[in-house]
């Protein structure tokens, strides 16, 4: 419920923002549809698939997400607020890392900017940004190199991102699912311990001792399937949840009014559960899949800006 | 089962029919979803929210004040440096840094804008002597000068942005405090509207600018 509500705030407020920009006469963010992003035709094909193969094998290397964005023009706004918004907007970076970097060149403007996200402001500090683009990329800009200036400053955001100690993307995976493991035993166990008598109970009233019994251990091993998907987890849950059941039957059947007031307060738990659950599934799911932000990166105004 | 046989019987006939019962589990799951439905959840998580979201502003003015010492320093070194431009800026940093910001700042709206003040305060001295030093070009062209003066682009742009997050946070939790049915909740435990920025020279800012073209 009160996720559903966050959602919708956010939503409204992103809504909100979007139709600011559009009443403010502020360039609209692109969508973030790959790795390069020229708007201004400027990058021949080849150089463009060159620069997208190399940031993507960085990415698959490295893990970090680093986008280069080229408009004609950020007007009326300055090139820090657009690439804020654009940043804001993308969240580029891993979601559990954060790490995102985004390089925006105003064209028509001839202006430029680097922006880190807040996990790589240790890697490329605002003084490193501005010397990266002083030194290696508005020389060749001046000389209208488009394509070598914007793959010298890659090269070297790249570098930069190597010397930092990030976790890789294949360790940090592998932690992911251990962290994850250990959080749904807990859950599960908690799970079992309070949702089987209480299902067990609504089951048994419903269909009767025998079959509520059966129905209990196959809702707790399902329930196990689902949160563990590990085959024998769930037959011994089912199992244990099916002993509960029984060796509920023989408990007194009393205080009836007691044993339903206690049973709504694990209803509330028991949804505040299943919802927590839900949402880390979805937030992980998005991850996956072709080009997509990562949607961890923090865009807190680091970075410089420079022009030629 | 032996007890007043009026309300035990109907007790008792009621929760063992099935329809019945469920009725009564789905009354009492949707009591405790009510519950939290009525935003005092939202409360405490926009109002840990709006802590951190100022404190990440604090930083960033801090962030500021450690880099003018270094700043003043370097404009020193310049011979004949304009020095009412330099001494603005020091004196505009030791009223900032001055004063005590605690959490309770952001309930009383008084203090916010006494701050508010020193911030803005502090942010027109440099912006005015960052104006002054581009007639010096040997200043200009320092090394150590082009590097802080970078920095403190940056560290501006950190506090445009950790203002902003501030901003929203604290609009979304007046608009929660404000709103029905969440204002109940509101009243009831005494959560009010927090304070949040303005612009500290609103005057200053809509007369328009005096441009003078005459050499000094």
């Amino acid at each position: 419920m009160t996720r559903l509500c966050a959602r919708c705030l956010l939503a409204l407020g992103l809504w909100g923002v979007v139709v600011f920009a559009a009443a403010q006469g502020l360039v609209s963010v692109p969508a973030l549809s790959a790795r390069v992003i020229d708007q201004t035709a400027t990058l021949d094909a080849a150089s463009l698939n060159a620069l997208e193969a190399k940031l993507a094998a960085f990415e698959q290397s490295n893990g970090s997400q680093v986008v280069v964005l080229m408009v004609p023009t950020t007007a009326p706004e300055d090139i820090a607020d657009f690439t804020q918004r654009v940043g804001d907007a993308w969240k580029i970076g891993r979601a559990d890392v954060g790490d995102g970097a985004l390089f925006v060149i105003a064209k028509d403007d001839r202006r430029l900017r680097i922006a880190t996200a807040k996990a790589l402001e240790g890697a490329i500090p605002d003084l490193m940004a501005r010397r990266i683009l002083d030194s290696a990329v508005t020389p060749a800009l001046r000389q209208g190199d488009y394509a070598g200036g914007i793959n010298a400053g890659v090269d070297q955001i790249l570098a930069r991102i190597r010397g930092e100690e990030l976790p890789l993307p294949n360790a940090s995976a592998a932690q992911r699912a251990a962290s994850s493991s250990d959080f749904e035993w807990t859950d599960a166990l908690i799970f079992l311990v309070f949702a089987v008598p209480m299902l067990s109970g609504l089951l048994r009233g419903m269909f009767g001792n025998k079959l509520g019994t059966v129905f209990t251990g196959l809702g707790a091993g399902a329930l196990a399937w689902v949160l563990t998907a590990v085959a024998w987890v769930a037959i011994g849950a089912g199992l244990l949840g099916m002993l509960a059941a029984l060796f509920m039957q023989f408990l007194p059947a009393a205080s009836l009014g007691g044993g339903s007031g206690r049973g709504g307060r694990g209803g509330g738990w028991n949804g505040g559960m299943g919802g927590g659950m839900g949402g880390g599934g979805f937030g992980g799911g998005r991850g996956g899949g072709g080009f997509s932000s990562g949607g961890g990166g923090n865009f807190g105004g680091g970075g410089a800006s420079g022009g030629w | 089962m032996n007890g007043p046989p009026a309300i035990g019987g109907f007790m008792h006939t009621s929760l063992r029919s099935p329809v019945a019962r469920l009725v009564t589990w789905l009354a009492a799951l949707l009591m405790s979803i009510g519950l939290t439905g009525c935003g005092y959840n939202d409360f405490q998580r926009l109002d840990e929210q709006t802590q951190s979201a100022w404190s990440e502003v604090l930083n960033q003015y801090q962030r500021r004040a450690d880099l003018i010492p270094n700043i003043v320093a370097t404009v020193k070194g310049e011979a004949n440096f304009e020095q009412e431009t330099l001494t603005r800026v020091i004196e505009a940093r030791s009223r900032a840094t001055g004063i005590q910001v605690t959490p309770e700042t952001l309930n009383d709206p008084a203090a916010m804008q006494r701050f508010q003040a020193a911030q803005g305060e502090l942010g027109s001295a440099l912006s005015r002597l960052m104006v002054v030093v581009e007639q010096y070009p040997n200043l200009k062209a320092n090394q150590g000068f082009s590097d802080l003066r970078v920095q403190l682009e940056g560290t501006e742009n950190r506090i445009t942005v950790a203002r902003n997050r501030y901003i929203q946070t604290v609009q979304q939790y007046n608009v929660l405090s404000r709103s029905f049915p969440s204002n109940l909740t509101a009243m009831v435990f005494g959560y009010k509207p927090k304070a949040n920025f303005q612009v500290a020279n609103e005057a200053a800012i809509s007369a328009p600018p005096a441009v003078d073209f005459k050499k000094p």
